[in-house]
């Protein structure tokens, strides 16, 4: 076990872009812990002012949803357009709806 | 030594441990322990090269003599330089390169935080805007030695051997040149000695969550300041000087 390499755990990142929109994924690194990965995130995806808050979070504590069920799961969707609120007017000035 | 030349040796020794310690961080560059640390220790170097650039751009003025940033940094030589022998030494491991800049950011931040009150305008805005990447820096280097003292056995023992290659060369940031008397007096520059209570506070925190012992230290090596380096800094130096001076007219 002494030259086992132990690889730091992955963790992804989300960066809200301003204050008002929602936070958004952005990629992943490596780090040993919730702290360094926020560090981490910093300078790897906020170099270029990208970003007012960061979010990190264990890849291995994201369930996620299986693409062999994409049939069962999202197709059910596909014939019900009137979950669309379509009718509505959205005024102009509202934007990132 | 007039009073005007005694500030362009301040601020150029300013300029001169950023410039340094950033051309020293950039050979991480590709060869950091994985691709996210060496974008920290990148993006630090790039940092302390802003700092260098106002600075040494100021000292320029200061002097007089047409020099600007530029030409301070790429055309001196080592003995005209006034960094301290801190930032030149070569980065070691890891470890070793944490030891130094937990080092160096702790003095530097309680340096420019003083500075920022400097009756010399131009110097307390460039304290002032320093400052807040400073801190940054500060904070994640005492992040790494709280994880590399505190995590196994082989990381602490190279943190631990990181430090004690450093220690010599702590006096240095806390000894104030004769020149300096008359800056310190006139509220232009600081006393370095009032700098060494917040270091050794901000030590002894954080050499407590890493359970690394406080430091005996050696006796100390000084001389930067006055130019006189270990032979470290003429390769850097080299390297650093070699595309400008070779081709002086070269344009990015």
């Amino acid at each position: 076990m002494a030259n086992e390499k132990k690889e730091w755990p992955l963790w992804e990142v989300f960066i809200r872009a301003k204050n008002g929109l929602s936070h958004r994924h952005a990629g992943s690194v490596h780090a040993p812990d919730a702290d360094i990965a926020l560090r981490h995130a910093r300078d790897t995806y906020t170099r270029r002012m990208e970003g007012v808050s960061i979010w990190v979070i264990r890849s291995s504590d994201i369930a996620a949803s299986d693409p062999a069920d994409a049939g069962p799961i999202f197709e059910p969707a596909e014939s019900k357009v009137y979950r669309h609120p379509t009718f509505y007017v959205v005024p102009d000035h509202i934007k990132h709806i | 030594m007039t009073a005007n030349e005694a500030l362009f040796d301040y601020a150029l020794r300013l300029g001169d441990d950023a410039l340094i310690l950033s051309q020293r961080l950039g050979e991480w560059c590709g060869h950091a322990p994985a691709i996210e640390t060496d974008l920290t220790l990148t993006n630090v170097a790039l940092d302390l090269i802003g700092q260098a650039m106002l600075l040494l751009g100021y000292a320029g003025e200061v002097e007089g003599k047409g020099r600007d940033a530029d030409k301070l940094a790429f055309h001196r030589d080592a003995t005209k330089y006034r960094n301290c022998l801190l930032v030149e030494q070569p980065n070691g491991d890891f470890g070793r390169t944490i030891a130094r800049q937990f080092i160096f950011s702790t003095y530097q931040r309680a340096l420019y935080q003083e500075l920022t009150r400097s009756s010399d305008r131009r110097l307390a805005e460039i304290a002032a805007k320093a400052l807040k990447e400073t801190i940054y820096h500060a904070d994640l280097a005492a992040e790494w030695v709280i994880r590399l003292g505190d995590g196994t056995e082989e990381s602490h023992e190279r943190m631990k051997a990181g430090f004690e290659w450093y220690w010599r060369f702590v006096e240095e940031l806390f000894t104030a040149e004769p020149a300096d008397a008359a800056l310190i007096g006139a509220g232009i520059a600081v006393d370095p000695a009032k700098l060494r209570a917040p270091f050794d506070a901000a030590l002894a925190a954080t050499f407590a969550e890493a359970t690394l012992a406080l430091p005996k230290y050696p006796r100390p090596i000084t001389g930067g300041r006055k130019g006189r380096h270990s032979e470290h800094l003429g390769h850097l130096l080299a390297e650093m000087q070699f595309l400008p001076r070779a081709y002086p007219d070269a344009v990015w």
